[in-house]
């Protein structure tokens, strides 16, 4: 099936082939809604993690917190956002993370309008800078 | 006989509900994004919808990523605000109209739109936002000043239904809902948006321009509206900018000419750029 969505910079549409890939992984993320969950997260990592039968690779982009690499490995911000809370950080410096810039840039760019359309728009933009 | 007799078009971003629950919306960061609520407040309380009809989507709260329907209309007679992470939003229960709904499942499935019932389902920010919005605070051991039917829309996992396919779903609710025998009063909302992307490298990104044109599309040209393509949605307003194809559900239900009687816009809230419309149907 053709992508037409696949070269826009920075950015992983969640579709059915990542919903797959990812399944496991979204649902222990979405596991941490729950306070139960989350105590047993806190108390063994490995062992909760273990229960959820992810590729080696997702639970090591977990262990890291790589929140790009999870989104790659078909990981969704919805569920992702989950653990960020579990861990304390808020979907706006979550955000800021995953663009690689402070909390305080971060706030101050969506206070000044958000990122710009301008230059955004395809990969081959962000290849020629 | 149920009138529709308008429609909102409204975004729902949580922080919006955090700042109405922490009382700061005094605040400076907050102040211009409620002062363009002030006249929806005071048209809600002069225009007393009985019924409210509220397109939304699920954040994985109703649905994890084990069951994504596309469509799921609530038959319930009434939905728990869920807890979301971080306790339930201290908002009253929203109470439903069971027998509209099973009317408007009824009418709707033959008209050929497979729904998926639920009668029994919590509602995140999604719905809760929006009423916050158009209601004001409400404690939450009061009631809303009306019942909802609410509509989960799937524009989690790509991709939603079409833009077009939303627009004509809304024209079938609409012919539910004047073939209802009881007389209501009946809004229509469509929630989320406007442009944003809360993921990835790209994260923040804010669309204004785009935005603008398509509130000017809601009112005047609501078909071209929806015929906008996904890829569109996803290159130009960032990849939850998309959800936007929920306004499609609300503008289909209305005649092809409304009046519109109040628009907002304004960036930021948290990551997102707030777009809000009212649109009234002629007679």
């Amino acid at each position: 099936m053709e992508k037409n969505y696949e070269d826009i910079p920075g950015t992983y549409v969640f579709d059915a082939d990542r919903s797959r890939e990812g399944y496991h992984l979204n649902m222990f993320c979405i596991s941490m809604r729950q306070a139960k969950n989350r105590e047993a997260m806190k108390e063994d990592p490995e062992a909760y993690l273990a229960k959820y039968p992810m590729t080696a690779e997702q639970r090591q982009a977990v262990r890291d917190r790589d929140w790009n690499r999870l989104l790659e490995l078909g990981g969704n911000i919805y569920y992702t956002s989950k653990l960020a809370a579990f861990d304390g950080i808020t979907f706006q410096d979550l955000a800021a993370m995953m663009t690689g810039v402070s909390r305080e840039e971060y706030r101050d760019m969506m206070l000044n309008g958000g990122r710009s359309i301008e230059g955004n728009r395809y990969k081959s933009e962000w290849e020629k800078s | 006989m149920a009138r529709l007799t308008a429609g909102v078009g409204c975004s729902h971003v949580p922080a919006i509900g955090i700042a109405m629950d922490q009382g700061i919306t005094e605040q400076p960061y907050w102040v211009p994004a409620f002062e363009g609520f002030e006249f929806s407040r005071k048209w809600m309380k002069d225009n007393k919808p009985d019924v409210i009809f509220l397109v939304y989507n699920d954040h994985c709260t109703a649905f994890d990523a084990s069951c994504i329907p596309t469509f799921a209309l609530g038959c319930a007679a009434e939905y728990h605000p869920a807890d979301e992470g971080w306790g339930p939003r201290p908002v009253p229960v929203v109470k439903g109209h069971q027998r509209l709904s099973s009317h408007i499942a009824q009418s709707v499935i033959l008209d050929e739109f497979d729904l998926t019932i639920m009668n029994e389902m919590e509602v995140d920010h999604g719905l809760t936002v929006p009423m916050s919005i158009m209601f004001g605070e409400i404690a939450q051991d009061d009631d809303w000043p009306c019942l909802v039917v609410p509509l989960c829309v799937n524009v989690v996992q790509y991709p939603p239904p079409t833009g077009n396919r939303c627009f004509q779903l809304g024209k079938a609710i609409r012919r539910a809902i004047d073939s209802y025998d009881e007389d209501l009063n009946v809004m229509i909302f469509g929630t989320g948006g406007m442009s944003h992307q809360l993921q990835a490298e790209r994260a923040g990104l804010i669309n204004a321009d785009w935005d603008k044109r398509f509130l000017d599309m809601m009112t005047e040209d609501p078909i071209a509206a929806s015929q906008i393509t996904h890829e569109e949605y996803l290159r130009e307003t960032g990849s939850e900018g998309i959800e936007m194809v929920m306004w499609h559900v609300m503008r289909g239900a209305l005649n092809d000419k409304v009046t519109e009687v109040h628009r907002h816009y304004h960036v930021p809230a948290s990551n997102t750029a707030v777009g809000h419309i009212i649109l009234e149907n002629h007679e």
